[in-house]
């Protein structure tokens, strides 16, 4: 009998489940649309002209479509492309595999297990999102490699001398996708938790009850159902895979990204570099496409939370070795080894490293990453208002459009930001030497205007999701009383949603702070001459092979990289409170 | 120009079809009017053009004989001097309740502020919450905060959007009164919106019935129930059942129940058809009298009961009996009718004019 009542609240489960979520889904959206006022054209024309402004990079680099192909685009044709094409190809598959490999399994055994110190390896599995991935690739090759200490102890060990032994080469294609694979898979891990999080435990008995193993259930029922978060979180991984050139550059692999800055800093093509970042952003487009298409599915496979959540299993004996094991490999080569290396060379290396020098360099990183994040966190807060003052098509789609930056390599934008830049100095400059016989020089390209600018394309979304949440918890009456006491929609912005939003204010503002801080591409690019920030000197210090001199910048950033984790992992405990 | 608020053929929509159509009435100085229907009938967006957070798709609004809403137009809510209770109270959840009420007084010096606030407090009997968070608040003393922080401002008008639709109906009425006394006291001019005909009896000069989008009838609570203009009103307002009549002569019409008596409207000539509205308190219980009708439900109301009665025919009438008169379910009681003042429509589908 007992069976036979759970089976049936099982097999209609999904309905209500579904209604819920739509329903939900659809009164958040009445609450959220705000009537168009007619006297509030302001905002509206403010809003849709910011998003224009920041579509310029991505619509400059796609106008480069249009433009004849120059003789080095035929170059590339005949000669790199198909590298770029090839290697960028491969190290998407190859890193799609790794995160999968280590995020869902990750994610499984945390979400459905109980065994020693899984509360702590449930923050701590994100701890490798700290650190960038040529960071972690500078500090394995300097620990692999033939001068390295694990080289050098296999040949204190063995008696080996060069060429005695083959050692596998870090820096190579499959180094990158495992160097990529190592900081990347917390996407994976973050949303394929919350979708076994989210699992009636119902399902799952169900089909144990018709025969199946535990194994046979995860594979059958519980990852089918799963699928749609683990997709979007690979996505993110991918386009995050897509952008990366500090590791890919460091290791001689050709990709898109190490293309584009060799074409425009080698060949001096800026068009044939346009061309080739719009090709890259044709794969960025597909990749954002999929994911929006997975996030639908994702709605749908929706199970109610209401439900009971799962029971725990409790790993035992050699299960809780392989339970263990699962979590500890990730975490300990993702996170606690490269970061431990990084603290021995900054120790080692303290004397030489940390002069005025480097005080001067954190101050530059921390000053512009600082300033990077008000003015990003500006306009995204007077995108997000923008939107709940006149919820039109027109202007969410403004809104969306904004925000894709973040899917867009810092390459790319760099590109797109340089050339109108530059184009504008030089339309200024000819004009007022030809009516005022002076030179005004850079005013915008060569200044920290278009690194500033480039940083608020690529992170304005951070800014605007934070935001955007926040506003979304603050019911509507609350404007429409502030505004029947005589307030106009700035003061309510100003003297309600601000201060009642000062929590989000502050996390969008420490997100941005450190995706800023960790930038390299765009910063590469578009820096002031002799302009030095953290993730620069790193970049330089590794060129030159200086791996344990690096060890300082990199570790500074590996720290401030800490702190989303931190904030992610709170939102974890929020979560578990809900499940458990 | 004494009139304090006109609506004068107003229609809001949402893009489709209008939510409310043709509405027009008028409130003087003074007064406390409310907009009472069911659920979904317009009444809540209309009270919000008014407040100008819904624009008009025709007609107009004017406040003190200015124009402050036409169709695609609205004066912004900021610049209107209309206070506004919401449903929820919308207090500020970052403010305590002193700067809650203040929070609409920014042009006041801070001595003049927090003399108003502290009348305000006093007003709504909460002297010692100025520096409380209103989270720290119950129900009815939050209403009291939202109920200050729209008056401070002496707004023209105030605005009250179902304020007592979270009080459980013990508190409802007790808290409407008050509500009525504070703004009387203060010679404020208020519109309501309610589903609740005793709270809107109990706070409410006169009353706009509203269904469907259109209004049905605006008069005082009294005439709406002993006078209602049309059938909804009739249903709407109070208890009664509507029994199909014939007129037999110029003060009498032939029912179910026998001849009633009462005044007829002019124009309605013997033989024709009309329905009439009977009250509980039309029929009373008389052991006397030749016409029985079956119990068949009862509620007990305290001093009364309220009777459900079947008549022979299946038709059921209404009847309120002192309560020390239990009869059981089946019994057949003796009954009689009392008309003072008939109340009668045509029948539907008959042109006879009432």
């Amino acid at each position: 009998m007992q069976f036979a009542v759970n089976g049936a609240g099982c097999a209609s489960a999904p309905f209500p489940c579904r209604e819920q979520g739509v329903s939900a889904i659809s009164s958040t959206a009445v609450e959220t649309t705000r009537r168009p006022h007619g006297w509030l054209s302001g905002w509206r024309l403010g809003v849709l002209g910011v998003a224009l402004v920041v579509a310029l990079p991505v619509l400059t680099v796609f106008a480069f479509f249009l433009q004849p192909a120059t003789d080095a685009w035929q170059h590339l044709v005949q000669t790199a492309l198909h590298d770029y094409v090839v290697n960028s190809v491969l190290l998407m598959l190859g890193v799609a595999a790794g995160t999968l490999l280590l995020g869902v399994s990750t994610a499984w055994v945390s979400a459905t297990c109980e065994f020693p110190g899984r509360r702590v390896f449930e923050w701590a599995l994100l701890l490798p999102m700290a650190i960038p991935a040529y960071i972690i690739a500078y500090t394995y090759t300097g620990l692999l490699d033939f001068a390295g200490p694990v080289q050098g102890a296999l040949r204190a060990l063995f008696g080996w001398g060069y060429g005695d032994y083959w050692f596998p080469n870090v820096r190579s294609l499959p180094g990158a996708i495992v160097m990529l694979s190592l900081v990347l898979y917390p996407y994976v891990y973050l949303l394929a938790r919350a979708a076994f999080l989210e699992q009636s435990v119902c399902v799952l008995e169900v089909s144990r009850t018709l025969g199946a193993t535990p194994m046979h259930t995860f594979l059958r029922v519980a990852l089918p159902m799963a699928r749609p978060a683990i997709v979007a979180g690979l996505l993110l991984a991918l386009m995050e895979t897509l952008a990366d050139y500090g590791t890919v550059q460091f290791f001689g692999v050709s990709t898109f990204t190490t293309g584009i800055f060799r074409t425009w800093f080698g060949l001096g093509d800026a068009v044939a570099a346009a061309q080739l970042s719009a090709l890259l952003m044709t794969f960025v487009f597909v990749l954002i496409l999929l994911e929006r298409w997975s996030r639908r599915q994702a709605r749908y496979h929706e199970t109610g939370a209401r439900m009971k959540s799962l029971p725990r299993h409790r790993l035992e004996g050699w299960r809780m070795a392989v339970g263990l094991a699962v979590c500890i490999v990730p975490l300990a080569f993702g996170f606690l080894l490269p970061a431990g290396q990084l603290l021995i060379w900054v120790v080692r290396t303290a004397g030489r490293m940390l002069d005025a020098d480097f005080l001067r360099i954190t101050g530059n990183s921390l000053v512009l990453a600082g300033s990077a994040a008000l003015v990003t966190l500006l306009v995204g807060l007077f995108m997000a208002y923008g939107k709940r003052l006149h919820g039109d098509r027109l202007v969410q789609g403004a809104v969306r459009v904004a925000g894709m930056g973040y899917a867009i390599p810092g390459t790319v934008i760099a590109i797109g930001v340089m050339i109108p830049f530059a184009w504008l100095d030089n339309t200024i400059d000819t004009w007022v030497r030809a009516r005022f016989d002076f030179s005004t020089g850079l005013l915008l390209s060569g200044t920290l205007v278009a690194l500033l600018f480039a940083y608020m394309v690529r992170f304005l979304a951070v800014a605007l999701q934070t935001v955007e949440a926040g506003l979304a918890k603050i019911r509507p009456g609350m404007d429409d009383a502030a505004r029947s006491l005589g307030l106009g929609p700035l003061d309510v912005l100003k003297k309600v949603h601000v201060p009642m939003l000062r929590g989000s204010l502050i996390t969008a503002m420490l997100l941005v702070f450190v995706d800023v801080l960790k930038e390299l591409p765009a910063t590469l690019v578009l820096r002031p001459f002799n302009f030095n920030t953290l993730a620069v000197r790193t970049y330089e210090l590794a060129a030159d092979e200086r791996l344990a001199d690096a060890a300082s910048a990199s570790l500074a950033i590996v720290l401030a990289g800490i702190i989303p984790v931190i904030l992610l992992s709170q939102s974890l405990s929020r979560t578990r409170i809900r499940y458990e | 120009m004494n009139k304090l608020l006109e609506v004068i053929d107003a229609e809001v929509g949402y893009g489709g079809a209008p939510v409310v159509r043709q509405v027009s009435f008028a409130l003087e100085p003074g007064r406390i009017g409310c907009l009472l229907g069911p659920s979904g009938c317009g009444k809540t967006t209309l009270l919000r053009a008014i407040a100008g957070f819904e624009i008009l798709q025709g007609g107009e609004i004017r406040m003190r004989g200015q124009v402050v809403s036409h169709a695609g137009w609205s004066l912004p809510p900021e610049q209107r001097r209309v206070g506004m209770v919401f449903q929820d109270f919308a207090l500020f959840p970052h403010l305590k309740v002193g700067d809650n009420i203040g929070f609409g007084l920014r042009h006041l010096s801070e001595r003049e502020r927090r003399a108003r606030v502290q009348t305000l407090l006093r007003l709504v009997g909460l002297p010692e919450f100025e520096g409380v968070y209103p989270h720290q608040l119950s129900g009815g003393q939050q209403q009291r905060v939202a109920l200050a922080r729209a008056m401070a401002p002496r707004p023209e008008l105030l605005l009250m959007d179902e304020p007592f639709s979270s009080m459980d109906a013990e508190m409802r009425e007790q808290l409407a009164r008050e509500v009525r006394d504070i703004i009387k006291e203060e010679e404020i001019t208020a519109l309501l919106v309610t589903h609740d005909q005793y709270e809107a009896f109990a706070m409410a000069d006169e009353i706009g019935v509203l269904n469907a989008g259109q209004l049905m009838q605006w008069d005082s609570g009294y005439n709406l129930y002993h006078r209602p203009g049309n059938r909804f009103v009739a249903d709407f307002i109070g208890q009664g059942v509507i029994l199909p009549g014939e007129v037999l002569n110029e003060g009498q019409v032939q029912t179910e129940l026998g001849a009633i008596n009462g005044q007829l409207p002019p124009g309605c000539k013997p033989g024709c058809k009309l329905e009439i509205l009977l009250r509980p308190d039309d029929i009373q219980h008389d052991d006397q009298s030749a016409l029985h009708a079956k119990v068949v439900a009862k509620a007990f109301r305290g001093a009364e009961f309220l009777y459900t009665l079947e008549l022979a025919s299946g038709t059921r009438v209404l009847c309120f009996a002192p309560s020390h008169h239990d009869h059981p379910l089946g019994e057949q009681l003796g009954i009689r009718v009392e008309v003072d003042h008939l109340v009668m429509f045509p029948q539907p589908g008959q042109t006879a004019s009432v």
